[in-house]
């Protein structure tokens, strides 16, 4: 496929060329190039990714080509070549008979970009009657029903008479992806479509984007940070870096073969499932672009750098010409040769004591509803948390994974008593922790840390370092002022901060470091657990890596027991001992970390791992697509909570009776009527045709 | 329409009325200096007071005086006038239509005038014509409206400009004109404020709107500027604005006082001064309580509206 | 890193907070200082600046026209404009800013407790909080005065009382979104009081809002403190008063428009002053807000 492509390349025409783009923002301190020199091309029919971290250039770049670039943003120079049209010179009325008919930009973030107070039908029908001129409204609505049928949506015409806020995000996603297909364009420009879907959904969405090349002629840029989307779904892609290009080529060669420093460094980086690869965080930070350094603009972060590359534009250097790879790298020959350098982890095997916490059939509702409310209309609360028990023992990390919405973090966060629990047992050392004396709770307080998602609203904005960490020192340590000083400088060190930063406050950290305070702040009281809620999904990737060794080895050096919260099963893989899997509020299968990946699956472990897209574009996964979205957590199924999307359900033994965990061996535990050898045998794709 | 949520508006509303009657009832006879006082004035005789206060049913207990209060209230009993002997219902009644139909006009000229001004100004951003709205609302917010009374009868009253009459009230029956004429220059008075109020909040939060991510998406899909003011901008951006018009009610409600005494206006709020100017405490109560209630009802009308014109809002929670 | 820690140290001590250089260099903020200063001067000063006695009548010279004796002219009874002016700027400013501190004082903690407990007492204190507000605000200061004799301290506490509800639903909107941010559940991790939630993690970082709700309402409040002294539940003679001058002036504006004007424009020049100044704080302390309400 990929030779019959290469071939076909020289014949193609290029649909749009961007050539040596800059653009220039107006901020308040005078000038900054947020795009530097930038190439890229997409031919008709082909799907180009385009990589790279949060303020990298990419959706500015994507502003740039339909130009929609902010008022005090401009094109300064280059060319910007659309299916022969100069982009940067057409007049408005051109530009508007292009947007939204030739080049559809659909945007992240669907839950603002769609019009709140329009319905979804007309919002499509809008773009249909200004490019199409269709002989009717009912022709238009025609297309409107027949594209929302392509996007998968479920019943168009009922669709197309709702609001947004009525539809989930995956639905809110694919109407965009309707709203820019509607009028057949040339050109797709989809800028994050993912983020923000949990796994199945963005599975999903993969998929129908997968099918709907094949109907659509149309050039595709996809815009993203995951580089496992890109290799999943891309012919091309390219890697934006502060806003330079560092490489492009073709997704097989750049993956397999990179050329360039950050590619290499950017995928060795990258957690991923069931590798035995050991993440190696890349040193430093993205610059400023305020303050971007002469030479390479990756050197400072680059183990191949040498002073040759400080100085001096570096060039694109052609790496293969014949496929359309290429590097802005001097060592870029290097570079190809020592991609195999990956270290392997080696497994340690560490030792667990006894249980420090308990769980015991713990259930927390949310809204109850006022006597008012419950006495006019039928009122269900919100099972965040229904029947979970579990234990963690010392100096163990228990991973628990789960999508949005499927109460992990409740659970994490009643287990601290944040939440009153409505029902069952927390017992923590012995002791439930309902029953706890001041004194008792105090030092249960000390004991037991948490971690948040998000680093920046984890600290005080008006506090300082100093402020933040000298804290908990106060409240659980005997230390005085000098003792303090020197803890804190300690903790620090031991999270790889320098000193210096005690006076600052969190907004002139970076993420990274932010995350890194949060993390001393945990520590400092030496506790005997720690929840981590989702520690590291707000961060770039290559923050993330280091943020996860940190985490790897302060949990040896403490012997702190973690229950590490994420989405990502590749994060908890990188940890954890153990992991939990969440489903609508219940467990559904625990299993040592290794057995997890193994036969025999839950179901719904199957198809989360079958949907979590991978970095080598050669593997063709098999997916399971999971029918609808997760039911309301106010009113979960019957039975087992899974046997509505279940591809493997049994039947009304499914729907009536709840399954318990039973050990299948190793202590795995899987919820689920069938037994191990059903959960063993693969499951052909079924039905894969049937809800288009 | 959701009923359910209707009725539960309807009955936070009755609520809302009920306890602002029990707030001027405890104002006005539970704070110190106590109402026979008020009446009489500080120098008076305690035989007097106690007199007074027998003749008023003042010396029952407070309880029983709160209920009999609030059910007058509930059932528009306000009792009878210290100094007519009149039913005070009867008084106010016509005085309520003239200054309701003042307010109304009041209100026309503001959403007239404030939101196509707003809407422009938002979408003319930092221009010229934008700096000339702003700055013109700007010095309008600052004047109270006794100036702006007191300075549009200076200009317009007398010659040179003799265009308006210096007050009073021709009711509508006698021609459209008189009565307009007559209402002009205290509905002009009493907008400088609101008017400028009205305009900044349409402004911001047109401008807010212009810049949201879905208008980004309509101008990306091609849509022409004119259709994206109106057909993407208008209905979310002028959401806010329905909120703000009821606040305005409420602002004008009190208002009314100023102007109606300023322009010899009989409405409601000359009322109001006479009766604290006699120590009429059953028309002071009542004249404070109606407005007040009319400024209820017209938030509970502004939440109506508004969830009708925002699908986001589901009337059900 | 000794020497790093101390000059550190140094920074945060720095006399001026690089915030009030923002403000000085606020536009709004700069040209509403300009006309307050002055006034706030005059407040403070009163008499002795004043080149007559306010008080003193001399009916010989009545009606007088700006730029004889009387820089400004007199009025009906010959006063001496200007020093009235001067004289009445006291009474006015006390009025609108001492208001505002007194809701401050009152509606801060009511907003702090509600936004953070949530649940019941919340609704109970914001309902009670509805009450007041769905009162016209004038009509409020107009019953209140009504009942309490007029002087300086009662119309201050009315409008205190008037605008104490506004200030705690600002505060507690603030403080219900900070209670959301997750240092304040690391807070509550850690096992620390109420009290330190609320004051020492919460407080600090919902001033912004309350700040600036604040000064946005002194405009507000010199208004509604003019009008009631307009409506002679102010003060009352024979202390000057700006909102009880214009009252006196309409009887007379066809024999002196002066008499009318310049404790208009007085008036005017303050309030803009003060929205100026709301509004610049608004620009740089909490440029997400765009709006308000009354």
């Amino acid at each position: 496929m990929t030779t019959q492509r290469q071939a076909e390349r020289t014949e193609q025409e290029t649909l749009l060329e961007v050539d040596s783009v800059d653009v220039n923002f107006e901020v308040p301190d005078g000038q900054i190039q947020a795009l530097r020199n930038v190439s890229l091309e997409v031919e008709r029919g082909e799907t180009v990714g385009l990589a790279g971290e949060s303020g990298s250039g990419k959706s500015t770049l994507a502003f740039a080509i339909v130009r929609y670039l902010d008022a005090n943003g401009w094109v300064d120079s280059g060319s910007i070549r659309f299916d022969g049209m100069d982009m940067l010179s057409a007049s408005t009325e051109q530009l508007r008979s292009v947007r939204g008919n030739r080049i559809a930009h659909v945007a992240q973030n669907p839950g603002s970009s769609l019009n709140p107070s329009m319905r979804i039908g007309k919002q499509i029908r809008e773009s249909v009657e200004l490019h199409q001129n269709p002989d009717s409204k009912a022709a238009a609505n025609e297309r409107v029903y027949e594209v929302l049928d392509q996007v998968d949506l479920p019943d168009p015409e009922g669709m197309a008479e709702r609001y947004p806020h009525e539809l989930s995000g995956g639905q809110q996603q694919r109407a965009m992806l309707a709203v820019g297909l509607s009028c057949n364009p040339d050109l797709l420009i989809l800028d994050e479509p993912t983020t923000g879907l949990d796994v199945t959904t963005q599975a999903k969405f993969l998929d129908l984007l997968e099918e709907l090349k094949s109907e659509y002629d149309a050039g595709i840029l996809l815009i993203t940070h995951n580089l496992g989307v890109i290799a999943e779904i891309a012919d091309r892609v390219n890697l934006l870096y502060a806003g330079e290009m560092l490489e492009s080529g073709p997704v097989e060669s750049v993956f397999t073969d990179p050329a360039n420093p950050y590619t290499q460094a950017l995928l060795a980086t990258t957690p991923e499932m069931d590798a035995d690869k050991k993440i190696r965080p890349i040193p430093g930070q993205i610059p400023e672009l305020d303050d971007i350094p002469p030479g390479c603009i990756f050197a400072d972060r680059c183990e191949y750098a040498t002073e040759n590359c400080r100085t001096g534009e570096v060039p694109m250097e052609t790496v293969d010409s014949a496929t359309g790879h290429e590097s802005r790298c001097h060592y870029w020959s290097d570079v190809i040769g020592s991609t195999a350098e990956l270290e392997t982890e080696t497994e340690t095997e560490r030792t667990h004591g006894e249980a420090v916490m308990t769980i015991d059939s713990l259930r927390k509702y949310y809204d109850e509803g006022s006597l008012l409310t419950n006495l006019l209309t039928d009122h269900d609360p919100v099972k965040a948390v229904n029947d979970v028990s579990l234990t963690i023992h010392e100096s163990e990390a228990v991973g628990l994974v789960g999508e949005s919405g499927c109460g992990k973090s409740t659970l994490g966060r009643t287990l601290l008593k944040l939440h009153e629990a409505t029902g069952g047992s927390i017992r923590y050392d012995d002791r439930d922790i309902d029953e706890l004396s001041r004194s008792e709770l105090n030092e249960f307080r000390s004991e037991c840390q948490i971690i948040f998602q998000d680093p920046e609203g984890s600290l005080n904005p008006s506090r300082t370092v100093r402020e933040i960490l000298a804290r908990p020192l106060k409240l659980f340590t005997d230390l005085g002022a000098e003792g303090r000083a020197e803890r804190t400088e300690e903790l620090l060190g031991q999270v790889n901060l320098g000193a210096n930063i005690v006076g600052k406050k969190p907004h002139e950290l970076s993420g990274g470091q932010q995350q890194r305070v949060a993390i001393a702040r945990a520590f400092a009281a030496r506790p005997s657990l720690i929840v981590l809620d989702e520690p590291v999904s707000s961060l770039d990737v290559s923050v993330q890596a280091s943020i996860l060794n940190l985490l790897k080895n302060l949990c040896v050096e403490y012997g702190t027991a973690y229950l590490l919260i994420s989405h990502d099963l590749s994060v908890i893989e990188e940890i954890c001992d153990r992991v939990a899997v969440m489903y609508l509020g219940e467990i559904i299968e625990t299993a040592p970390t290794s057995q997890v990946f193994e036969p025999p699956y839950h179901p719904y472990t199957r198809a989360l791992l079958s949907s979590i897209p991978l970095l080598d574009p050669e593997t063709e996964t098999d997916r399971i697509k999971l029918e609808g979205d997760v039911p309301e957590p106010r009113d979960p199924p019957t039975g087992c909570s899974f046997h509505t999307r279940c591809p493997q359900k049994i039947g009304e033994e499914c729907e009536q009776s709840d399954p318990s965990l039973e050990d299948v061996g190793g202590g795995h535990c899987i919820s689920c009527h069938h037994d191990t050898t059903e959960l063993d045998q693969p499951i052909e794709n079924q039905k894969h045709d049937d809800n288009r | 329409m959701n009923y359910v949520y209707l009725l539960k508006r309807l009955v936070y509303m009755l609520a809302a009325v009920l306890a602002v009657s029990s707030a001027v009832f405890a104002i006005t006879t539970l704070v110190p200096g106590n109402v026979a006082n008020y009446i009489l004035g500080t120098g008076a005789t305690e035989e007097r007071v106690a007199q007074v206060e027998a003749d008023l049913g003042l010396d029952r207990p407070v309880h029983v005086q709160y209920l009999d209060f609030v059910g007058g209230v509930l059932t528009l009993d306000f009792g009878e006038s210290f100094v007519s002997g009149q039913p005070v219902s009867e008084m106010i009644w016509p005085r309520l239509i003239r200054t309701l139909q003042l307010a109304a006009v009041a209100m026309t000229i503001s959403i007239v005038t404030a939101i196509p001004l707003g809407i422009v100004a938002a979408a003319k951003r930092d221009t010229i014509v934008d700096q000339l709205v702003t700055t013109t609302s700007y010095i309008g917010l600052s004047v109270p409206s006794f100036v702006s009374a007191t300075l549009l009868l200076l200009l317009f009253t007398s010659p040179p400009l003799e265009l308006f009459p210096r007050g009073g009230y021709v009711a509508l029956k006698n021609g459209v004109i008189p009565w307009l004429h007559h209402l002009l220059l205290p509905a002009i008075a009493m907008n400088t404020v609101i008017l400028a109020y009205v305009l900044r909040q349409t402004r911001s939060s047109m401008v807010e709107t212009l810049e949201s991510e879905y208008i980004r998406t309509a101008r990306l899909k091609g849509v022409a500027e004119s259709k994206v003011l109106f057909g993407h901008a208008f209905r979310n951006g002028l959401l806010p604005t329905v909120t703000v018009l009821a606040l305005n009610f409420g602002w004008m409600m009190g208002a009314v006082v100023i102007i109606e005494e300023i322009f010899a206006y009989p409405g409601v709020g000359e009322m109001i001064i006479q009766a604290v100017d006699s120590r009429d405490l059953p028309v002071l109560q009542a004249a404070i309580l109606v407005p007040t209630i009319a400024f209820i009802i017209a938030n509970f009308v502004a939440d109506i509206v508004y969830t009708l014109l925002d699908p986001r809002i589901t009337l059900g929670e | 890193m000794a020497t790093d820690t101390s000059s550190q140290t140094e920074s945060d001590r720095s006399p001026i907070p690089p915030v009030v250089w923002r403000l000085l260099s606020n536009r709004r903020v700069v040209i509403g200082l300009v006309f307050l200063v002055p006034m706030f001067v005059m407040a403070v000063l009163g008499e002795t600046i004043a080149p007559h006695d306010p008080t003193n009548t001399n009916v010989q010279m009545r009606y007088d026209s700006p730029g004889g004796k009387f820089l400004l002219g007199t009025d009906h009874l010959g006063r001496d404009l200007l020093s009235r002016i001067i004289v009445g700027a006291r009474t006015t400013l006390l009025i609108g800013f001492g208001s505002i501190a007194l809701a401050l004082a009152g509606g801060v903690p009511i907003g702090l407790a509600a936004g953070y407990a949530k649940g019941r007492t919340d609704e109970l204190l914001m309902r009670l909080m509805d009450i007041v507000i769905s009162i016209p605000t004038l009509l409020l200061g107009l019953l209140i005065l009504a009942v309490l004799s007029s002087n300086v301290i009662n119309v201050t506490l009315a409008i205190g009382i008037v605008y104490a509800p506004r200030i705690a639903r600002v505060t507690r909107s603030a403080t219900l979104s900070a209670s959301e941010e997750s240092y304040v559940m690391a807070a509550q991790a850690r096992g620390e009081s109420n009290t330190h939630i609320l004051f020492r993690e919460i407080l600090p970082n919902v001033t912004s809002p309350i700040v600036v709700e604040g000064s946005v309402r002194v405009g507000y409040a010199i208004m509604i403190g003019t009008s009631l002294s307009f409506l002679g539940l102010g003060t009352g003679p024979p202390t000057p008063d700006w909102g009880f001058m214009i009252a006196e002036a309409r009887d007379h504006i066809f024999q002196t428009p002066w008499f009318l004007v310049w404790p208009s424009l007085a008036l005017l020049l303050t309030v803009m002053a003060t929205n100026l100044i709301g509004d610049g704080l608004r620009d740089v302390l909490d440029p997400k807000e765009t709006g308000d309400s009354r």
